[in-house]
């Protein structure tokens, strides 16, 4: 007895989900590029609600089933998973599909970094390209990003990377010659630059001469450069230290035109140092004791 | 007999399905993640403040509010989302997310440290409700990609989207 109930109860569910299918039938793309136009046919007869969801956008449609629902160019633009419901007046069905971001790169988002820094650095620059389609979804397809950087010296640096999940990135390396570079990443006709200016480094040599000046001494440096050659920028402070018996002076002078100068007491037996930042120059011994 | 059986059951199932908060979270070894070194400090805020994202998002597009989406999203994520809930609000639609299952893989931060991309295998059940009526509850397996920034005191969501596995 319970086993024919059960047997019967199976028919039923079993005939009825026929029936639904037969009342409601979803045919559905298995996937959209975002923003093509894109239809679903249903099959059966009457009035029901279609949905389209998912958390990038969402749709609500009227129709007629046994129909095609048309969605026009531009009504799904969302990259995404959507959910499909058909809800007719007795039964719904689901399903399911996915909207793709377009082939077409439309837009870059660049980033550069730093703006500024020191001349021939190795690595020293990086650029990380996020690549966008019209509807500014990431572009899965792998794609290739170039990344140029020229400035007024040095050979220009071209690299091309394949996106992977959508990015791109490279690091380059500063010029040896102080300036402003451009710094260029491009995807198809798409392309966005940073400005990169490169600076002198630290000092690498720092060598100083004096000569009498009536009591006092007239110190001067020799024109400050960095390693590759670069003029040190003016306002960078060069201290000079003075060492006698019975005491110490101390002065800060900042770099003009590359040379920092100034006057010191003339006591016999000094020892006159000279340094900036953590570069020291050379000791001048003044006089006799 | 069976009708309030079935009833029991599928109000347990109800139950089973919206009665856990917390999503079961796998992250993959994040030691190669590059090009920058990721700290594990960073990779466990990361992925903490992703995971707020979708507590977020569900109270969002629940209760059509926008406003719950500023804690955790930003950019282009947020303005899509809100383009969503408003559409939503129009229809007079709500959507309920509960998030069951995330397999995270930390795949990428940048060599500045600006932004950080995740791949995310999330399973989640989807209601759809109309004007108040329960339209259907589904099951959803999908593959998000998401690229979180940094702000003054935690990772915010700029990009959100969803792939075909």
């Amino acid at each position: 007895m319970k086993a024919k109930l059960i047997f019967w109860l199976g028919v039923i569910w079993v005939a009825s989900t026929q029936l639904a299918m037969a009342q409601i039938n979803l045919r559905l793309p298995k996937t959209v590029e975002a923003g093509v136009a894109f239809s679903i046919q249903t099959a059966g007869s009457g009035k029901a609600v279609l949905y389209i969801v998912g958390p990038a956008q969402v749709l609500r449609r009227d129709v007629e089933l046994g129909e095609t629902t048309s969605f026009a160019a531009g009504d799904l633009h969302n990259a995404g998973h959507y959910l499909v419901v058909l809800v007719g007046s007795s039964s719904t069905e689901n399903g399911a599909f996915d909207v793709t971001s377009a082939h077409q790169p439309t837009a870059l988002s660049f980033i550069a970094k730093p703006s500024r820094l020191p001349v021939d650095l190795h690595d020293g620059i990086s650029g990380v390209a996020y690549v966008f389609d019209t509807f500014q979804n990431l572009v899965m397809q792998p794609t290739q990003v170039s990344f140029h950087l020229a400035g007024v010296a040095g050979a220009p640096q071209t690299r091309t990377v394949p996106t992977h999940n959508g990015l791109a990135w490279t690091k380059m390396d500063s010029a040896s010659k102080e300036g402003a570079a451009q710094f260029v990443a491009q995807v198809g006709n798409v392309s966005d630059t940073r400005v990169i200016q490169q600076v002198p480094g630290d000092p690498c040599r720092l060598r100083m001469n004096v000569r009498p000046s009536g009591q006092r001494l007239a110190l001067e440096t020799e024109p400050v450069r960095d390693c590759s050659g670069n003029a040190v920028p003016d306002g960078t402070i060069v201290t000079f230290t003075e060492m006698y018996i019975g005491g110490e002076a101390t002065v800060d002078v900042p770099l003009k035109r590359g040379i920092a100068r100034t006057e010191m007491p003339a006591y016999k037996g000094a020892t006159i140092s000279v340094a900036t930042g953590v570069v020291m120059g050379n000791e001048i011994h003044w006089g006799k004791e | 007999m069976w009708k309030p059986l079935l009833f029991v059951c599928s109000v347990l199932a109800t139950l089973l399905m919206w009665g856990s908060d917390q999503p079961a979270v796998r992250v993959a070894p994040t030691d190669s993640v590059g090009p920058r070194t990721l700290e594990k400090e960073t990779a466990t805020a990361v992925v903490r403040d992703y995971l707020q994202a979708w507590q977020s998002l569900s109270g969002a597009l629940d209760q059509n509010r926008p406003d719950l989406l500023n804690r955790d999203f930003v950019g282009t994520a947020k303005e899509k989302l809100t383009d969503t809930i408003q559409e939503q609000a129009k229809l007079g639609i709500q959507t309920r997310y509960q998030d069951g299952k995330h397999e995270i893989r930390l795949v990428f931060y940048s060599p500045e440290g600006l932004s950080i991309q995740l791949v995310d295998t999330v399973e989640y059940d989807v209601q759809l409700i109309d004007h108040e009526k329960l339209q259907t509850t589904q099951h959803v397996r999908a593959r998000y990609v998401a690229v979180l920034t940094p702000t003054e005191v935690q990772w915010k969501v700029r990009v959100f989207q969803a792939e075909s596995e």
